[in-house]
C-alpha cells in the first residue's frame, strides 16, 4: 500500500453533520443521491411490505387451522396466498439485502463515497415504488389468483388483475437490474486504493454474484412476462394450447429466471453471514477464496438447473437426469460455505452479541434448508414430494428463513452504523429464540404434511392433516411474537441518544473506521486499505482514515 | 425404525413405493445427522471458545487445503450416491410394461374422468386390478392439473394439448387417495379422486356391470349417461331435429317404415335390434351408417337406453 494514494481527502470534513441530519427535510430525502439514504428508504419500504406479506401469511395459517372454511372463502384464500408470495418474493426478499443493506454498506465496505451511478440508484428506488403501487393496485382490480408463479394457461384465462400484477413484476425487475448494474460497476471501479479483489470483504463477493444474476436473468423474466401480457391482452398464442401455444414453455422461461432468483435471495444472506462470523469470532475468515468462489459458483450453476422444478411436467428421461445431476452440484459450494463458517468460529474468541445469535440461527436454518433440497433434487423422491407442503417448507427454509435471519443479523450488525444508536441487548436473545422456535414450529410440521401427501395451495384439506396444520399455525404466532419483540427493542433505540461508537463490535472492515453514523461522504478523505478485511493479528498496522498527513 | 417411516410416509401401495421410501429415509437420516453434527460443532465452539476478555488473541488461520478438500469431497460422494439412487427409481417408474392396462385420465376443472379400454367411463373413481400393471394416459381439457397418488409415490401433470404418462402396479387391494397437485383455481383442493384397487373378481364385476355408482343408477339415468357418453348423441337428437339418424323425440310406440317397405313398431325388441344389428332394418330416408354396438354395451345399459327412449315424449 503506497503512501502516495492516501492524500486526497477533503480537509474541512469535520464540519459535516451525519448523513441522517444533513441536509434535513423530506424533500432532501426524496431527491437524495446518497446511497445510505437510498438504502434506508429501501429498508423501510421492504420492512413495510414484510409486515404486509407477513399479515397475509398469518391469515393463510389461520384459514388452515380447520380443514374446511375458517375465516375466508376459497376465492379469497387463493388471492391471499398469491399476494403473500408475490409481495414476499418481489417486494421483500429480492430487494431486502442487496437494495437495502447492500446499498448502505457496499460503498462503505469498499471505502467509496457512493455507488458508481447514484442517480440510477435513486431511479431504482422510484421504479421499485412504482412497481409496488402497481402490485397493490391489483387489489382494486379484483385481485389475482394465479400464485406468484403465474403458470399458464391458468394465468392467461383467469379473471382479475393478472395483467397489472405481471406488469408490476416486470417493473420491479428493472429496479433489480438497476441495482445489479450499479453494484457490478461499483465493485469494479470504486474499491479503495490497495484493495485488490481478494482484499474485498466477502459481502462484496456475495453482492457481485447476486448482481450477476440480477443482470443476466431478470431480462428473461421481463420478456416472459411481456409475452404473457401479449397473450392475455392481444390473444397472441404463445403459451395457451387453445391458441396454438405451449404451456410448458412458460415454465421453462419462468424458472430460467426464477431458479437463479432463488440465489438472488440466498447469496446476499450468505454475504452478511460472512461478515458477522469473523467479527464476533475475532478471527480471520477461514477459506476466504473458497467462500468467494463458491458464491460465484452458486450464481453460475444456478443458471443450469431450472428444469428441476418440472420433473413431473412430462420432460424426457434424459433431460430429467441432466437437470437432477447438475442440481446436486449446488450442494458442494453450499456445504463448503457452512464448513468454512464453522471453521472460522473454531479457536476463535466468540462473543454472543445479537448479530452473532441471528447468524448462528442462520447456519442451522440453512443446514436444514440445504439438506432437504436433496429430496427434491433426487428424481424418484421429487416425484412424490413435488408440489406438496414439503416443497413449501423447503423453500421457506432456504429463501424465507435464511433471508429473514440474515436480514435480522445484518440489521442488528449495522444498526449502530446506520442510526448511531445501540439497541437493548437484553431482549435480543429472547427475540432471536422466539423467531427461531417459531420458524421451526411453523415449518417442520409442513415437511411431514408434505411427505404424507398434502398438496400445496389447498384451501380445504382432509381431516387427517389437521394436527400438523394446527401445530404450524401456532408456530406462526410464536414467529410473529418474536418479530414484534425485535421490532420493539430496535425502534425503542430511537428514544436514546446517538451514542454508538464508530466500531462497537471490533470489526476490521472499512465501514467501522468512519463515524457512526457516517457523514454524507462516508469517510473524511480517501481511506486506504492497511490490512485485509478480517485481519485480527496482534498489533496490526495502524488503520483507518487518513486526513492530510502533511 | 419402521415406525418413523410410517410416521413420515403414507402406507406404500405400489411396487416402486419401497424404492422411493428407501431413498427418502436415507436422506432423512442424512439430514438429521448433519443437522446435529453442525449443531454440535457450533455448540462446542461456543462453549469452548466463548470470549472471556477483549484482549484475547486468536490464531490467524486462513485456510487448510487438505481439510477443505475433505469437506468438499465427502458431500460430493454423498450427493452422487443420492443422484444415482433417485435416478434408478425414476427410470424404473418410466417405461410401462407392454401388457399394461391402458386407461385415459382426463383432468378438467375440477374432476377426473377415466376411460377404460372397453369404453367404460367413470368419474373421480378409478378401478384397477391388483398386481397388474396399469398405464394412465393423462391430459387436460383446460388448465394444467397434476395427478398425484401419495400411496403410490407417483405424480404427473395433466397438460392441455399433450399427453403424459404414468404407470404403476398396485400391490394391495383397498382405496388410494388421489389429489390434484397443480394449482388450478377455486376448486383445486376439492379435485379429489379415489383409486379402487380391486381383487381380480371385483375388477371382473366392475367391467361387466360398471362401478357401484353405475350399478345403483336408475335405468333411465343410465340410459341418458350412455346416450351422452357412447356417441348416440352425435347422430340422434332429443328435440325432433333431424340429424344423421332419426330424432328420438316421441318415437316410442310409433310405426316406422324400413327401406324394405315393411312396417315396424318401435318397441323394446326393435330398439334392441337397432342397437345390436343396425343394418337389419334401416329406416326409410336414412343412410345405413349406424355402427353396431354389439359387444360394446352392457345388458343393463341397453335396458337403460330403452327406458330412456321410452321417456322421450
Ligand atoms: C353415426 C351415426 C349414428 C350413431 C353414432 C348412432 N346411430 Fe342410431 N341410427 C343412425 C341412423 C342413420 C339410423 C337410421 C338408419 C338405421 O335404422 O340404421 C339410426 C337408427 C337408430 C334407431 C332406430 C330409430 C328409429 O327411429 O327407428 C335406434 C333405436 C338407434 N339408432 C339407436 C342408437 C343408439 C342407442 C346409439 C348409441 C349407442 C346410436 N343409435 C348411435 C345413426 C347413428
Ligand atoms: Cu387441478
Amino acid at each position: 500500500m503506497s503512501e502516495a494514494i492516501t492524500h486526497n481527502g477533503i480537509g474541512h470534513a469535520a464540519h459535516h453533520a451525519d448523513y441522517l441530519e444533513d441536509p434535513k427535510g423530506l424533500w432532501s430525502w426524496l431527491t437524495t443521491l446518497d446511497h445510505k439514504r437510498i438504502g434506508l428508504m429501501y429498508l423501510w419500504s421492504v420492512l413495510t411490505f414484510f409486515l404486509a406479506g407477513g399479515i397475509f401469511a398469518l391469515l393463510i395459517r389461520l384459514e388452515l387451522l380447520t380443514p374446511k372454511q375458517t375465516i375466508m372463502t376459497a376465492e379469497q384464500y387463493n388471492r391471499v396466498f398469491t399476494l403473500h408470495g408475490t409481495i414476499m418474493v418481489f417486494l421483500v426478499i429480492i430487494p431486502a439485502i442487496p437494495a437495502a443493506l447492500g446499498n448502505f454498506v457496499l460503498p462503505l465496505l469498499l471505502g467509496a463515497k457512493d455507488v458508481a451511478f447514484p442517480r440510477l440508484n435513486l431511479a431504482s428506488l422510484y421504479v421499485y415504488w412504482t412497481g409496488a403501487l402497481m402490485a397493490l393496485s391489483t387489489l382494486l382490480l379484483g385481485g389475482v389468483d394465479t400464485g406468484w408463479t403465474f403458470y399458464t394457461p391458468y394465468s392467461t384465462t383467469t379473471g382479475g388483475g393478472v395483467t397489472m400484477m405481471v406488469l408490476a413484476a416486470f417493473t420491479l425487475g428493472f429496479s433489480s437490474i438497476f441495482t445489479g448494474v450499479n453494484f457490478i460497476t461499483t465493485i469494479h471501479k470504486l474499491r479503495a486504493p490497495g484493495m485488490g479483489w481478494f482484499e474485498m470483504p466477502l459481502f462484496c463477493w456475495g453482492m457481485y454474484s447476486t448482481a450477476l444474476i440480477q443482470v443476466l436473468a431478470t431480462p428473461v423474466l421481463g420478456i416472459t412476462l411481456l409475452l404473457l401480457v401479449m397473450e392475455r391482452v392481444l390473444g397472441v398464442g404463445i403459451f395457451d394450447p387453445q391458441l396454438g401455444g405451449d404451456p410448458v414453455l412458460f415454465q421453462h422461461f419462468f424458472w430460467f429466471y426464477s431458479h437463479p432468483a432463488v440465489y438472488i435471495m440466498i447469496l446476499p444472506g450468505m454475504a452478511v453471514i460472512s461478515e458477522i462470523i469473523p467479527t464476533f469470532s475475532k478471527k480471520t475468515i477461514f477459506g476466504y477464496k473458497a467462500i468467494a468462489f463458491s458464491s460465484v459458483a452458486i450464481a453460475l450453476l444456478g443458471f443450469l438447473v431450472w428444469a428441476h422444478h418440472m420433473f413431473v411436467a412430462g420432460m424426457s428421461l434424459f433431460a430429467g437426469a441432466i437437470f437432477s445431476f447438475l442440481t446436486f452440484f449446488i450442494a458442494i459450494p453450499s456445504a463448503i460455505k457452512v464448513f468454512n463458517w464453522i471453521a472460522t468460529m473454531w479457536r476463535g474468541s466468540i462473543s454472543l452479541e445479537a448479530p452473532m445469535l441471528y447468524a448462528m440461527a442462520f447456519l442451522l436454518i440453512f443446514t436444514i434448508g440445504g439438506l432437504t433440497g436433496l429430496f427434491l433434487a433426487a428424481l424418484s423422491t421429487d416425484v412424490h414430494l413435488h408440489d406438496t407442503y414439503f416443497v413449501v417448507s423447503h423453500f421457506h427454509y432456504v429463501m424465507a428463513g435464511t433471508s429473514l435471519f440474515a436480514l435480522l443479523a445484518g440489521i442488528h450488525y449495522w444498526w449502530p452504523k446506520m442510526f448511531g444508536r445501540m439497541y437493548s441487548n437484553k431482549l435480543a436473545p429472547l427475540a432471536c429464540a422466539l423467531v427461531f422456535i417459531g420458524f421451526n414450529a411453523t415449518f417442520l410440521p409442513q415437511f411431514v404434511l408434505g411427505s404424507r401427501g398434502m398438496p400445496r395451495r389447498y384451501y380445504n384439506y382432509l381431516p387427517q392433516f389437521q394436527d400438523l396444520h394446527v401445530a404450524s399455525t401456532v408456530g406462526s404466532w410464536i414467529l410473529a411474537a418474536g418479530l414484534f419483540l425485535a421490532a420493539a427493542y430496535l425502534l425503542a433505540s430511537f428514544r436514546g441518544p446517538k451514542n454508538a461508537p464508530a466500531n462497537p463490535w471490533g470489526g476490521r472492515t472499512l465501514e467501522w473506521e468512519t463515524t457512526s453514523p457516517p457523514t454524507t461522504h462516508n469517510f473524511e478523505g480517501q481511506p486506504v486499505l492497511q490490512h485485509g478485511p478480517y485481519d485480527y493479528r496482534a498489533n496490526p498496522a495502524p488503520v483507518g482514515v487518513h486526513e492530510h498527513s502533511h | 425404525m419402521n415406525w418413523f417411516r410410517d410416521y413420515l410416509l403414507p402406507r406404500g401401495g405400489a411396487t416402486h413405493a419401497g424404492d422411493v421410501d428407501g431413498l427418502f429415509m436415507f436422506i432423512i437420516y442424512l439430514t438429521i445427522f448433519f443437522f446435529f453434527f453442525n449443531g454440535a460443532l457450533i455448540f462446542y465452539a461456543v462453549k469452548r471458545w466463548r470470549r472471556r476478555s477483549d484482549r484475547e488473541v486468536t490464531p490467524h488461520i486462513t485456510h487448510d487445503t487438505r481439510l477443505e478438500l475433505i469437506w468438499s469431497f465427502i458431500p460430493l460422494v454423498v450427493v452422487m450416491l443420492v443422484f444415482f439412487w433417485g435416478f434408478k427409481g425414476y427410470v424404473r417408474a418410466w417405461v410401462a410394461p407392454n401388457d399394461s392396462i391402458e386407461i385415459v385420465a382426463t383432468g378438467k376443472k375440477w374432476v377426473w374422468q377415466f376411460e377404460y379400454p372397453d369404453g367404460t367411463r367413470t368419474l373421480n373413481d378409478l378401478h384397477v386390478p391388483v398386481n397388474k400393471p396399469v398405464k394412465l394416459v393423462l391430459h387436460s381439457e383446460d388448465v394444467i392439473h397434476s395427478f398425484y397418488v401419495p400411496g403410490f409415490r407417483l405424480k404427473r401433470d395433466a397438460i392441455p394439448g399433450r399427453y403424459t404418462e404414468l404407470w404403476f402396479t398396485a400391490t394391495e387391494p383397498g382405496v388410494q387417495q388421489v389429489f390434484c397437485a397443480e394449482y388450478c383455481g377455486k376448486g383445486h383442493s376439492d379435485m379429489l379422486a379415489r383409486i379402487f384397487v380391486d381383487t381380480p373378481e371385483q375388477y371382473e364385476t366392475f367391467l361387466r356391470e360398471g362401478d357401484e355408482q353405475v350399478r345403483k343408477m336408475p335405468l333411465k339415468d343410465l340410459g341418458q349417461l350412455v346416450y351422452e357418453n357412447k356417441g348416440c348423441a352425435t347422430c340422434h337428437s332429443l328435440d325432433g331435429t333431424r340429424g344423421q339418424g332419426p330424432s328420438w323425440k316421441g318415437i316410442w310406440g310409433k310405426v316406422h317404415t324400413g327401406t324394405d317397405g315393411k312396417q315396424y313398431t318401435v318397441d323394446a325388441n326393435y330398439i334392441r335390434q337397432s342397437i345390436l344389428q343396425p343394418q337389419a332394418v334401416v329406416v326409410q330416408g336414412f343412410e345405413p351408417i349406424m355402427p353396431t354396438f354389439q359387444g360394446l354395451l352392457r345388458e343393463r345399459e341397453i335396458s337403460g337406453l330403452i327406458e330412456f327412449i321410452k321417456s322421450q315424449e
